[in-house]
């Protein structure tokens, strides 16, 4: 089963047309990213997948949920990374991922999701303190480890680096690719086009609303003969 | 280089959202005013009564010449019964009877009584105007009996110059016939037991209402939003959850608030009227609908806050946001302090019957007078708004305005319980 199946989706903002058509697919255990410049679509894309957004066209499911009439249970089983999220400053870190855990399970279930959160993030003994007083990096990795300390099937992850030091990146990617291993699809966007061929299956390249590439990483370069995607995307919308 | 900053702080701040609810509270709060009428007005008109004078005598012709003179006579006749019907039906003050006797217990040094049998409309601070203009010429005419006295026989007692006259009121309201109280004193009572209901839910929907559009204002500033939004709950669970929790704090913020007012309040109770003695004390059954008349007025002006919530950018424009729930609850307050619900402007009576938070402010002073139909009727209109509201809000929570401002689809009618649900 495709983990996201997305057809002919438009998008429309009253007049203006944010996607203009795309489709694509993510598999199971896939690493999808979806690359682009500012403004191409990709958060109006994951936003839509994510049930936060209408759609105008087309047809999206997820795990074969249809949206938007299965969404609430699609939200059963993804996990969204806004790329500009916060926490509720009034809460501790830890009381943070207590909150949002107790959506997803109660008892035993809910211990292991907060455990793995606490782990994930790696925030030590800060994670007792409230979220006010965190860093912009600080901040990002609790909500990398409330994203995925659910353990959903489907992780929707909008510029998951954004904001953080090379250090912290690194690590971040490190928890996402170990998230794969366990059986987890990621579609993530991102327009750091070399962070993106490190760490996804495949990619699709956004432009203006509209898919103008997909493949690996391999085929993309080969197909416009270029040394990195960076370059490939460039020769792409030319 | 001053110039620049004011420049720049002006054009930030005189944004049409900053703008656009003070000039509507302006405007209702005047249309309001002009709605209810001014009190100096009400003071200069001539009140409309009806007179028996039975006695006939030297005291009670000087009493017809004052209340002739300075009210608007529509009743001159010797029968009480008849009198009343006709004060009545003119929409009149009151019927003054000048009993057999009068001018005679005055040469006797006795008072001499007259019976006022009152018409009261309405328990408002405005409402007994009328009713006091009355009680001014009943002084008028005291002066006057009094002057006679003096000017006649120097030996009468000092105590019957000054007072020559007493009054035996009798006041008919809503249908009850309240024996031994004047409307002014009715209404002084009726509004020193009423007068802290309207005050709480005022205080209380301020509070309770800046909570949860503050709330929204902030999911949306510290980006928390998005992510509530795709977690595994029901849209209409957020939006309840939303606005109990603003409830509490609302009540709690109302509470701490009411204890001091509640002191401040006591220091001016002086009236030692019991009301179980006039048929006016309310029951358990009577709070109980109190009660529950505040609660869903709450739950209606959370809901309505919610509503004003999701157009919140931010904190700041938040805080704007909070405006047209204060307006609506000060019409409210204001509209119900100084006038009855009878007998307010037709155009006014709908506008604070539409206001859900009226009901619960209106609803001690109606119970007293056992009016339950505008009670349970108020109930069952601010439960249907308040359903209306959580169905407007949920419907909102599961179209883009939310995230985007504005609502990219419209969502069927039919689909609506199906959004609920989700």
């Amino acid at each position: 089963m495709k983990a996201v199946e997305v057809r002919e989706l438009v998008k429309d903002y009253g007049n203006f047309r944010a996607i203009k058509g795309i489709s694509f697919a993510v598999n199971e255990g896939e690493i999808f990213g979806l690359i682009g410049p500012n403004g191409a679509g990709k958060t109006t894309a994951l936003r839509v997948i994510a049930t936060l957004l209408q759609i105008t066209s087309g047809s999206v499911t997820v795990f074969g949920y249809e949206l938007p009439k299965e969404a609430g249970e699609v939200r059963k089983i993804i996990s969204y990374l806004p790329e500009e999220a916060g926490a509720y400053k009034n809460l501790t870190g830890k009381e943070y991922l207590n909150f949002i855990a107790k959506f997803f399970g109660e008892g035993e279930k809910f211990q292991n999701m907060v455990q793995r959160g606490l782990e994930i993030a790696n925030l030590g003994e800060r994670i007792n303190d409230k979220v006010d007083t965190y860093s912009k990096g600080m901040t990002r990795l609790l909500l990398v480890g409330r994203a995925l300390m659910v353990n959903p099937r489907l992780a929707i992850l909008d510029e998951p680096t954004s904001g953080l030091d090379v250090v912290n990146a690194q690590e971040v990617r490190r928890i996402i690719n170990s998230s794969v291993e366990a059986g987890v699809a990621v579609l993530l966007s991102s327009h750091n086009m070399l962070e993106v061929e490190l760490l996804c299956h495949r990619i699709a390249l956004i432009n203006d609303g509209r898919i103008i590439a997909s493949g690996t990483a391999a085929e993309l370069k080969k197909e416009y003969d270029a040394r990195n995607i960076e370059e490939a995307f460039v020769k792409a919308i030319k | 280089m001053i110039g620049n900053i004011i420049k720049k702080e002006f054009k930030e701040l005189f944004i049409l959202s900053t703008i656009l609810p003070i000039v509507v509270i302006a405007i209702v709060f005047g249309s309001v005013g002009q709605m209810i009428g001014g009190v100096e007005e009400s003071l200069e008109e001539k009140p409309v009564i009806g007179i028996v004078d039975i006695d006939d005598g030297d005291f009670s012709d000087i009493a017809m010449s004052v209340l002739t003179e300075r009210a608007e006579v529509i009743y001159d006749g010797s029968d009480a019964e008849e009198g009343l019907k006709e004060v009545r039906e003119e929409n009149g003050v009151a019927l003054l009877v000048i009993p057999e006797n009068f001018s005679q217990n005055i040469y006797a040094n006795h008072p001499g009584e007259i019976e006022i049998h009152w018409i009261m409309k309405g328990a408002g601070m405005m409402d007994s105007i009328s009713s006091s203009v009355v009680e001014g010429l009943i002084q008028s005419v005291n002066q006057e009996i009094s002057r006679k006295l003096i000017q006649q026989d120097s030996s009468s007692d000092p105590a019957l110059v000054l007072n020559p006259t007493t009054r035996i009121d009798t006041t008919s309201f809503k249908g009850k016939e309240i024996e031994g109280l004047s409307p002014s004193q009715l209404g002084n009572m009726l509004n020193s037991q009423s007068i802290v209901i309207p005050i709480v839910v005022m205080m209380l929907i301020i509070m309770a209402g800046a909570s949860v559009i503050s709330s929204m204002g902030l999911e949306k500033e510290n980006k928390t939003l998005e992510t509530l939004l795709t977690l595994p709950v029901r849209r209409s669970h957020i939006v309840i959850g939303k606005i109990v929790g603003s409830a509490l704090i609302g009540m709690i913020m109302a509470a701490i608030y009411m204890i001091g007012f509640s002191r401040y309040m006591s220091s001016f109770q002086i009236s030692d009227i019991n009301l179980a003695d006039f048929g006016l004390a309310l029951g358990m059954q009577d709070y109980l609908l109190v009660g529950i008349s505040l609660f869903v007025a709450l739950l209606a002006g959370l809901s309505l806050c919610i509503v004003l919530g999701t157009f919140a950018k931010n904190y700041r424009s938040a805080q704007t946001l909070v405006f047209p729930i204060t307006a609506l609850a000060m019409i409210s307050m204001f509209a119900t302090m100084f006038k009855d619900f009878d007998t307010i402007p037709v155009v006014l009576r709908i506008l604070v019957f539409a206001i859900p938070f009226s009901h619960p402010m209106m609803a001690m002073r109606a119970l007293m007078l056992d009016n339950y139909s505008l009670v349970i009727g108020g109930i069952a209109y601010t439960a249907v708004f308040t359903a209306i509201m959580i169905a407007v809000a949920v419907r909102i929570f599961n179209s883009d305005r939310l995230l985007t401002g504005s609502v990219q689809r419209r969502i069927p009618p039919r689909r609506l319980l199906w959004a609920l649900r989700r």
